[in-house]
């Protein structure tokens, strides 16, 4: 489906930076950030930047893709446990997807997601490659 | 609020039917409801559709609905809970005879999802998920479950073969429902052999892109009686939500929502799990048979994948499960599968299953789950006549 740009550009900070919400009363965070935490209803948030490090808590790979990602099957997608101690998705790229288990360390990197529509709009955002502690 | 009775059930054919539109879908399952009560004119229409914008350009559902069942300027509705559409009608046309507002509610529930290619259809699908941050990064359903299935086995140590012997158990039972779209059986040899989809889940773990829909009609208990004819009286009801992520869920091998909506449904009936002799479940995927069952309360956490083996949730077993053949092999058409399993259920308490038939079958509980679970709904429905 072809959006127009403000979809995407408004989650520019989530996509390219990582930002996410610090919640001041209980210091939950949330990602993305929100008005209301949920742990704790408090409404004051600081926006911080997550590490994007992280280890995988599952994962799949895909076959059969939604369209817009035929060309990249198969490919991996997990759930990442950050060191900030949250859960977020995201692809596992850079690897042979056969060989991910649970646990493995992973780190993100600003990727292009894909294109989209006749203009060819270029999305981009974070994926998770392995995490070879360099 | 007043009892509430299922005086009438229709559904159509489900399978992959080119010649039938969304209207045809929609007009023949309420038409062949209103035939079984004896009903002509209702005083409320309440259709659920996860998506006709998208697999058919379409909205504005519950205008046709009222106007090509021949019932203009009747009150009609379209509701949207994603795959748990249907029972989410259901919920509605219960609350408007409950409280007093109608005598005659039908809930409708129709998906026409063969107008688009497959591509477009997973797209749409995958609307029931988090665009912004699962869909965004290429997820799609069977990949979601597919998660929850690697957490499971990793936490439980679930195996393939249990993961594949729910969809071997529900074709077994959809090999006896003329109305399946696949109705035969599948061995765990074919289901462990199929092409993958997301690993670990292949195409034989997954519910099937289908066209059909159900209807039910609803009245007052008082209603019922004077039918002459065996019915089913709702006696409990349960919704609840969960996030929309599945990532921000801190166990992802339990299904929150699922569990809570069937504690709310066992306190109003003033049952325990322990009293309810069938279930039709949400079994979109197989593991969501097994993760279902957990969080039902049938067997402890953990215990779904071996329970299968054992025969549990066999159609002669202790708690048998999808006695209708279930997604899997009845079909998946999303909005109309809440209402399929009241039908189901409602077709056991009358005693009128056929082959497929559960012996002894006084109380039914249904469970339609929408999207990774970020909403479910539990109905239990009990034999009156």
């Amino acid at each position: 489906m072809n959006m127009h740009v403000p979809r995407h550009w408004r989650e520019i900070p989530k996509r390219y930076r990582m930002e996410a919400g610090k919640c001041k009363k209980c210091g939950s965070i949330q990602f993305p950030a929100r008005l209301i935490c949920p742990d704790c209803s408090a409404r004051e948030f600081e926006t911080i930047r997550l590490s994007g490090k992280g280890k995988l808590t599952t994962y799949t790979v895909i076959r059969v893709a939604p369209s817009g990602f035929g060309d990249l099957t198969p490919y991996a997608v997990a759930i990442v446990k950050l060191d900030e101690g949250i859960q977020v998705m995201g692809q596992v790229c850079d690897c042979d997807p056969e060989t991910l288990k649970i646990g493995d360390p992973v780190a993100t990197q600003f990727r292009r997601m894909n294109e989209e529509g006749k203009t060819g709009m270029l999305i981009y955002g974070f994926k998770f490659v392995p995490d070879l502690g360099l | 609020m007043k009892e509430v009775a299922i005086i009438g059930i229709g559904m159509t054919k489900w399978g992959e039917l080119w010649e039938k539109s969304i209207r045809d879908l929609t007009t023949e399952a309420a038409l062949k409801c209103l035939d079984d009560a004896g009903v002509d004119k209702v005083d409320t229409i309440t259709v659920g559709a996860m998506s006709g914008g998208l697999f058919n350009g379409q909205e504005h559902l519950a205008s046709i609905a009222a106007d090509y069942l021949g019932q203009r300027f009747v009150p009609a509705t379209r509701v949207e809970s994603a795959c748990a559409s249907g029972g989410l009608a259901v919920k509605t046309a219960y609350m408007e005879v409950a409280s007093g507002l109608a005598q005659y509610a039908l809930a409708i529930g129709v998906e026409k999802m063969t107008d688009v290619d497959g591509g477009e259809a997973t797209f749409a699908l995958a609307t029931a998920a988090d665009q912004d941050y699962e869909a965004f990064h290429g997820i799609t359903f069977p990949g979601l479950y597919a998660m929850m299935a690697y957490a499971h086995m990793e936490k439980y140590g679930t195996t393939l073969e249990q993961l594949a012997q729910p969809a071997v158990k529900n074709h077994t039972n959809g090999s006896m429902n003329p109305n399946a779209q696949f109705p035969f059986k599948v061995t765990l040899e074919q289901v462990m052999n199929s092409t993958k989809v997301a690993d670990p889940l292949r195409l034989l773990h997954c519910s099937p892109i289908t066209d059909g829909a159900a209807a039910v009609l609803l009245a007052p208990v008082e209603v019922a009686k004077k039918m002459n004819k065996p019915y089913a009286v709702i006696i409990g009801i349960g919704h609840a939500t969960d996030s929309i992520a599945l990532c921000q869920r801190k166990d992802l091998c339990k299904l929150d929502a699922v569990e809570q909506a069937a504690q709310r449904a066992l306190k109003m009936a003033g049952k325990t799990i322990k009293d309810i002799d069938f279930a039709e479940v949400h079994d979109c995927f197989t593991i969501a048979e097994i993760m279902v069952m957990e969080a039902l309360g049938v067997v402890e956490p953990g215990q779904g994948g071996p329970a299968c083996m054992d025969g549990l949730t066999a159609l002669d077993g202790k708690f048998p499960i999808n006695p209708s053949g279930g997604l899997k092999s009845k079909g998946h058409p999303v909005g109309a599968t809440g209402v399929a399993q009241i039908y189901e259920t409602v077709s056991q308490l009358r005693g009128e299953a056929g082959d497929r038939q559960v012996k002894n079958a006084g109380i039914g509980m249904t469970q339609n789950m929408g999207g990774s679970g970020a909403s479910s709904i539990t109905h239990i429905l009990e034999a009156r006549s």
